[in-house]
């Protein structure tokens, strides 16, 4: 078990955003946060890594506390992409991806540091952009600079919020590839948060379906992703097909309120 | 085969990076020979006739005194006692300023910000009015009444408004906003002691509000020097901090190890320090700590351990050589540096924005 969050309490104010969240997640394991908006995946994502603090509950990344690590050890461990990027002062594509090696890195830059960046940029198809200015690039080509400078922390977990919601079809699949094959080959855990429903299935060992601050449902996508928690979770009617492997939805059309919260009530 | 292409590429990446990292620490040797040519060229210009070579005699005689070198002891009063104080004064100052602004810049993630921002000169100048007009003062130093007026004021007015902005989250147009505020606050309060003034001391205030390295004595450089040396390795151990803060929300620099509430406090303390310490000897002389850094950007890039150094040197250069046209120009009118800078930098620093490329709000 490499991340192990108990009965997790968050809230900003007085006003709570997550309630009782109990996951655990493995070695290796692609895991995606799927829920309406304002359901707390971003939230939760927060809390794995110290961003935002749990007001009750604990969150344990290899069985150590986390609360109790100071932000240097955990920055080793968790590797975090923030949602979008922001605007920054101009800056290499290189020197971005190199800020990755904070955590290692005293003063000097070492030769590892140089040629574990220069290796993510390889494996993401960026060489040529190396000594171009981060703020020029297209949005899929910046989403893959700050995977890579994730991956550049060596981390054994990665926590994505939405890595896909502003890219095109190929860089979607592309970005995806990217985080699963890492988790499966140097067995890193990948928490993603996202919206695509079928490309959380995909791509996911486990889905984690949120609804009003609580884990609704949690499972194999085969398993969770039924028309019947759709509907109680987005408030969609939707058929789900699973004649190509993984299951994958239609959405048809969104469930009057009245009917929703009888649906709610149902489920 | 196809490995090997990629062997290739892989290391020419590294090489690449290499390179361009090279290339940063040659153009700030380079500009570093380049000031010291300015400072000795800048010693030779004045009323008295000095050629370079006189001047550099007179310099290195008492740099390296065993060295043997031959001077005047008319060339040495000049040089030491005279034009001297004023460059060296005029280095440290710029390129304190500077730095200082470069490290807010890099804090606030926001190219507008800089220590003037946050009230520091608007608080030094109601501290020196204050001490020119009324001969009031926060603590009773006799000789120096101006000089610490506008120092302690300077910084209690940066604290005040950092308190304000910290009441709604410390982000850049938090800062911005109270500063501005408290800086028309301040202002006003200073045009009423103007108002209020003898037209002796109205000169005096109006003289100090221009910001000038005229009256610069060694004990000032030294003092200036004295805060830089404990100051400057503080900035630099956070470089990498910075660098993390500046490209990045305070949520990345978290999940990136770095405490960025606790940098950005420490660095805002420092920088705030800096700058007061040396407006409080040469009035306000705003420009330098908002473009010197913005230059050494457009010519170097954002890389924290790149840009504290060479922006001290590209503050430095700026400073002296606006000085330098200062006081050669009308001679012997001097006029005060804070104007001439302006006028220089400006269409400098629009020059640069306009021609390159690269984007930068």
């Amino acid at each position: 078990m490499i991340i192990e969050v108990k009965r997790l309490h968050f809230s900003y104010g007085h006003r709570p955003v997550l309630e009782d969240i109990t996951l655990e997640v493995e070695k290796g394991e692609v895991v995606t946060l799927v829920g309406p908006n304002g359901s707390g995946k971003t939230t939760l994502l927060k809390c794995l890594n110290k961003i935002l603090k749990p007001k009750k509950g604990t969150v344990l990344l290899m069985g150590k506390d986390v609360s109790k690590m100071n932000l240097k050890e955990l920055a080793r461990l968790s590797g975090y992409v923030p949602q979008n990027g922001v605007r920054t002062f101009p800056s290499t594509v290189f020197d971005i991806v190199l800020l990755g090696r904070r955590p290692y890195i005293d003063w000097r830059v070492s030769s590892r540091d140089k040629e574990i960046v220069a290796g993510l940029l390889r494996l993401m198809g960026l060489e040529e952009m190396a000594l171009r200015d981060f703020n020029e690039l297209s949005g899929g080509e910046k989403q893959k600079v700050l995977i890579a400078r994730a991956f550049a922390q060596e981390p054994e977990i990665l926590l994505l919020d939405e890595p896909t919601s502003n890219l095109d079809l190929k860089h979607q699949l592309e970005v995806m590839n990217l985080v699963s094959s890492t988790a499966k080959e140097k067995g890193v855990a990948a928490i993603i948060s996202m919206h695509d429903l079928n490309l959380a299935s995909r791509f996911s060992d486990k889905m984690v379906f949120l609804r009003e601050r609580r884990i609704y449902a949690i499972g194999s996508p085969e398993e969770v992703l039924t028309p019947d928690n759709v509907r109680a979770v987005y408030g969609v009617e939707a058929v789900v097909n699973k004649d190509s492997g993984r299951p994958y939805i239609i959405p048809l059309e969104p469930l009057q309120a009245s009917k929703a919260a009888a649906a709610t009530k149902t489920a | 085969m196809a490995t090997e292409a990629r062997e290739i590429e892989f290391a020419e990446i590294k090489e690449l990076y290499t390179r361009f990292t090279a290339r940063k620490v040659v153009f700030i040797l380079g500009s570093l020979g380049a000031l010291v040519a300015l400072s000795l060229y800048a010693t030779t210009l004045g009323s008295a006739r000095l050629g370079i070579g006189e001047v550099s005699s007179a310099v290195f005689a008492r740099i390296f005194p065993f060295a043997g070198i031959e001077t005047t002891s008319f060339a040495d009063v000049v040089v030491w006692h005279l034009r001297l104080p004023r460059i060296a004064m005029g280095i440290v100052a710029g390129a304190g300023l500077a730095v200082s602004g470069a490290a807010m810049q890099g804090i606030m993630r926001n190219p507008l910000v800089s220590p003037f921002t946050i009230g520091v000169s608007s608080g030094a100048a109601l501290g020196a009015s204050l001490a020119i007009v009324l001969g009031f003062s926060l603590v009773g130093a006799e000789k120096a009444v101006v000089v610490t007026n506008a120092f302690l004021c300077a910084l209690l007015t940066a604290f005040l408004v950092y308190g304000l902005a910290r009441m709604r989250g410390v982000t850049g147009e938090s800062l911005i906003l109270a500063g501005i505020a408290v800086m028309y606050f301040a202002s006003a309060a200073t045009s009423l002691l103007q108002y209020l003034a003898t037209e002796e001391e109205l000169q005096a205030v109006v003289f100090w509000l221009f910001g000038s390295l005229t009256g610069a004595t060694w004990e000032n450089v030294l003092v200036v020097t004295v805060i830089l040396f404990f100051c400057l390795p503080f900035l630099m151990r956070y470089s990498w901090d910075l660098n993390v803060m500046a490209s990045g929300g305070d949520e990345v620099a978290t999940s990136l190890g770095v405490n960025a509430a606790r940098v950005r406090i420490i660095t805002l303390i420092v920088a705030t320090f800096i700058t007061a310490g040396i407006i409080c000897f040469t009035g306000i002389i705003g420009f330098v700590c908002l473009v010197a850094p913005h230059i050494t950007r457009l010519l170097i890039g954002a890389d924290h351990r790149f840009l504290f150094p060479c922006s001290c040197i590209l503050g430095a250069i700026l400073l002296v050589g606006a000085d330098t046209v200062g006081r050669t120009v009308f001679s012997p009118v001097v006029i005060p540096v804070g104007i001439v800078l302006s006028f220089i930098g400006v269409p400098f620093f629009v020059f640069l924005l306009m021609t390159r490329r690269k984007e930068y709000f």
